[in-house]
């Protein structure tokens, strides 16, 4: 019945935001009638726990939760979609929303307890920092040395096309706008990206538009090795599935770090309660315990040297990748070395 | 005289005044030399971003391609967070970037940048733009790059160096009001010195003020010291005066009193005697005030400029002693003298008149057939001369006011007196710093007057 419900609402929701394609939708109502809307692009298993965290303080709020790709995440907003939060892990699409106006000024105590390089302006604000990592089936990759750096990676496919044959991951940049952002800094801080690419390229890689996807081909045994995936995503699969058939990596030589961000629509109906959330998320985000939470802290200590200059930048510099033109080029390139006969 | 205001604290006012207003003036340009030095890094960054871009700009098969370099945009984060907008066009073509984004004026000159400030979605911006032509098969195509930046970052900075220009200030004025109040008091000490040496003076003493003062105290200096030349003489001449109207009465004074002891053996009426008596009783009142105000004069004109001689104390009480033997003989009075050889120093005609005084008023009071002491010792670096009698002593009114001018006891019923000894002692023990007690003698029994002098 519940589920019925759901996927009644889901439809109607649908039908209203033709244009809006939705991975997944849950209403959680609440004892009065202000409703919360959320657009996120954070699995809703993974979210979860912070809805409830949330509607514990606030039983009167209901909480509508629509989770979709961050491409359309920004689409969305940039349309006016009445939302009253928007949650993403593409930082660049996010930032280019608050540079372009369709984001709300917020400021709390909470907001401002974050380091200077988690907000932007008061209209942008992090609440996670995740790190790419590299996903192995221990099962396919028996008596394999495990890589450390992208060199040892390189190498390592190279050396052994008949493991990884068809059974390497990544993500489809053209799709994913995660793995876009990933794949363009990574680009620009390594050169061992481009070599990386082309190795994959003639290895028949699968192409992915997320993580999650990712790292069950991975357990599944489908999959050798993800490249570039969430890290937070990877580590939570592995705690549920621990079968230790999964082995989490990260580059020694430069990892990147994502944040996860939060900026309020100036559409939005419910400032206040979006503020409360972004509060609520800040304060998570500055947490020092790790805790039962999915996602991890904006700062922890195993992020060590490898993030080099700490997290991707909060700043104008996100937005050349996102000029039509570079991404073009980039594309081209990328199409080029992944795709290769 | 009614106080009008300080010149110090009007100086200091006028002073710190200054240096607020300075410092006010100050705060502002160091605001606007920041905003500017702010606008112009902005502009710099601006440029450099634009110039970045147009750099990147190349031809590809005839078409003009470009691909934005990282750095043009990250530089731009320098600032501030400031929200960055840019647009590039071939021609009259969008190549890509903001469409709406305001337009400069077309450079005179290509290459080099220019700038304007605007708006852009209600926000205040500033817009560099550099023009390049780029040869896109065979026509060379105007290329222009434009890049914007709000100006919360230049306003921040800004705002953050103003107030810190604004601190300074207020510790600039803070310590400049300081200096001011230091300043004033200092330029007025020689005022404050002078009026404390004018007024350390000693009542009498109308010297000239002989103290160093700056250029514009100067001719406060001359008219005071012309008012106190002029006080001086007037009182000079009324002292000599009184000296020399003194002096003449006592003349004739003298040549009635004769004719009245003449006629007082002649006459035999008991009426007629007593009425002469009487008339040399006033004779001798009149003579003997003529003659203390004589002296009082003659004290109050040597005390102005006093003697410092070494006088023997003892050698001059014996004088005295010797000199009113023959009155105290009269009444049978035995004069004992009692004296350390002490040495002070000062005027000796002043010190013998006043032991003088002091001698004859224990004469005059003291009942016959007693006996009266001086003694004069050292102690504790003072000279002390007591002269204690056996007569009635000073009574029971308050002792200070006998020292007053013409002031006498209730005890003189028939004695002949002025009321100006015992002033003339004090001017003459005060003159030299000393002072004067008046008090009971031993066991209460008559007076005893102790003189004090420093040695
Ligand atoms: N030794 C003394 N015994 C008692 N009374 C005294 C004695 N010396 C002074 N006096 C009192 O003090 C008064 C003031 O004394 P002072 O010498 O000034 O005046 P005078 O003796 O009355 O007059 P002058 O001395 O001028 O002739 C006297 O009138 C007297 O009453
Ligand atoms: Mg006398």
């Amino acid at each position: 019945m519940r589920l019925a419900c759901l996927a009644l609402v889901t439809v109607a929701w649908a039908t209203l935001s033709s244009a809006l394609t939705i991975e997944n939708h849950k209403h959680y109502p609440g004892t009065g009638d202000q409703v919360l809307r959320i657009l996120s692009t954070a699995d809703l298993e993974v979210f979860e726990p912070y809805l409830q965290a949330f509607r514990d303080s606030r039983p009167a709020l209901s909480i509508d939760y629509t989770v979709v790709s961050s491409a359309e995440l920004y689409r969305a907003i940039r349309q006016g979609a009445a939302f009253d939060l928007a949650l993403s892990s593409a930082m660049d699409l996010q930032f280019r929303l608050a540079n372009d106006g369709f984001a709300r000024r917020y400021r709390s105590d909470a907001t401002t307890a974050l380091p200077q390089w988690a907000r932007w302006r008061g209209l942008i604000f992090a609440f996670t920092a995740e790190p790419a990592v590299v996903v192995l089936s221990t099962d396919r990759l028996e008596g394999l040395e495990m890589p450390t750096t992208r060199q040892e990676l390189i190498n390592l496919l190279r050396e052994n096309p008949d493991v990884f044959g068809g059974a390497v991951g990544t993500y489809d940049v053209r799709e994913s706008g995660l793995g876009y952002l990933y794949a363009t800094q990574e680009s620009r801080s390594t050169d061992a990206y481009w070599r990386l690419t082309e190795v994959m390229g003639r290895l028949d890689p699968q192409l992915y538009c997320c993580s999650g996807r990712m790292i069950d081909d991975v357990r599944a045994g489908r999959l050798a090795l993800a490249y570039n995936v969430l890290g937070s995503y990877a580590a939570e699969r592995m705690a549920r599935y621990s079968g230790g058939r999964l082995q989490i990596l990260r580059m020694q030589d430069f990892s990147n770090v994502m944040l996860r961000t939060a900026i309020i629509p100036k559409t939005a109906d419910q400032p206040e309660a979006a503020g409360a959330m972004i509060d609520m998320l800040a304060r998570l985000g500055l947490r020092e315990t790790p805790g039962e939470w999915h996602l991890p802290p904006l700062i922890s200590s195993d992020m060590g040297d490898a993030a080099g200059f700490g997290p991707i930048r909060l700043g104008p510099g996100l937005m050349v990748y996102l000029d039509p033109l570079n991404r073009r080029a980039f594309l081209s390139e990328w199409k080029d070395a992944m795709e290769q006969p | 005289m009614t106080v009008t205001g300080s010149i110090g604290r009007r100086l200091t006012g006028l002073l710190a005044g200054v240096a607020a207003l300075l410092s006010v003036l100050s705060w502002w340009m160091v605001s606007e030399l920041a905003r500017e030095a702010a606008e112009r890094t902005q502009d710099n960054v601006l440029a450099a971003s634009a110039t970045a871009i147009a750099e990147a700009l190349r031809s590809e098969q005839g078409e003009v391609r470009l691909e934005l370099p990282y750095s043009a945009f990250s530089m731009l984060g320098a600032i501030g967070e400031d929200r960055v907008f840019y647009r590039v066009t071939a021609g009259a073509d969008l190549l890509t970037g903001y469409a709406d984004l305001p337009v400069i004026p077309a450079p005179a000159v290509t290459g080099r940048v220019v700038f304007d400030t605007g708006s852009f979605d209600a926000e205040p911006i500033r817009m560099a733009s550099v023009s390049r032509a780029v040869l896109a098969g065979t026509e060379p195509v105007p290329v222009t790059v434009t890049v914007a930046q709000t100006r919360n970052g230049v306003g921040r900075i800004a705002a953050g160096l103003s107030r810190l220009a604004a601190v300074l200030s207020v510790a600039f004025f803070a310590i400049a009001a300081i200096l001011s109040a230091i300043a004033a008091r200092a330029s007025l000490r020689p005022l404050h010195e002078i009026a404390a040496a004018v007024s350390r003076r000693g009542p009498s003493d109308l010297r000239r003020v002989e103290h160093n003062a700056p250029e514009e105290l100067a001719p406060l200096m001359a008219s005071l010291n012309s008012l106190m030349e002029r006080l001086g003489q007037s009182i000079r001449r009324s002292e000599d005066f009184i000296a020399e109207a003194a002096h003449r009465v006592r003349t004739p004074l003298a040549t009635v009193r004769t004719q009245a002891d003449i006629a007082l053996r002649t006459v035999e009426d008991d009426a007629e005697k007593r009425r002469l008596r009487a008339m040399i009783r006033a004779v001798d009142e009149s003579s003997r005030s003529a003659g203390q105000l004589l002296d009082h004069a003659a004290v109050a004109y040597r005390a102005d400029d006093l003697a410092r001689r070494p006088v023997d104390l003892s050698d001059l009480a014996a004088q005295t002693v010797a000199a009113l033997e023959p009155a105290a003989a009269m009444k049978d009075i035995t004069l004992g003298l009692d004296a350390d050889a002490v040495q002070v120093r000062g005027d000796p005609v002043l010190l013998e008149n006043a032991f003088r005084n002091v001698l004859d008023n224990a004469i005059k009071y003291s009942p016959e057939d007693t006996s009266v002491h001086i003694h004069i010792t050292e102690t504790g670096g003072e000279a002390h001369i007591t002269v204690t009698d056996e007569g009635p002593g000073l009574g029971g009114g308050p002792v200070a006011a006998l020292t007053e001018r013409f002031r006498r006891g209730s005890n003189t019923e028939c004695i002949v007196g002025s009321g100006l000894g015992l002033t003339i002692v004090e001017d003459v023990v005060t003159a030299h710093g000393g002072r004067v007690q008046l008090g009971a003698g031993k066991e209460g029994v008559g007076a005893c007057v102790l003189l004090v002098l420093p040695l």
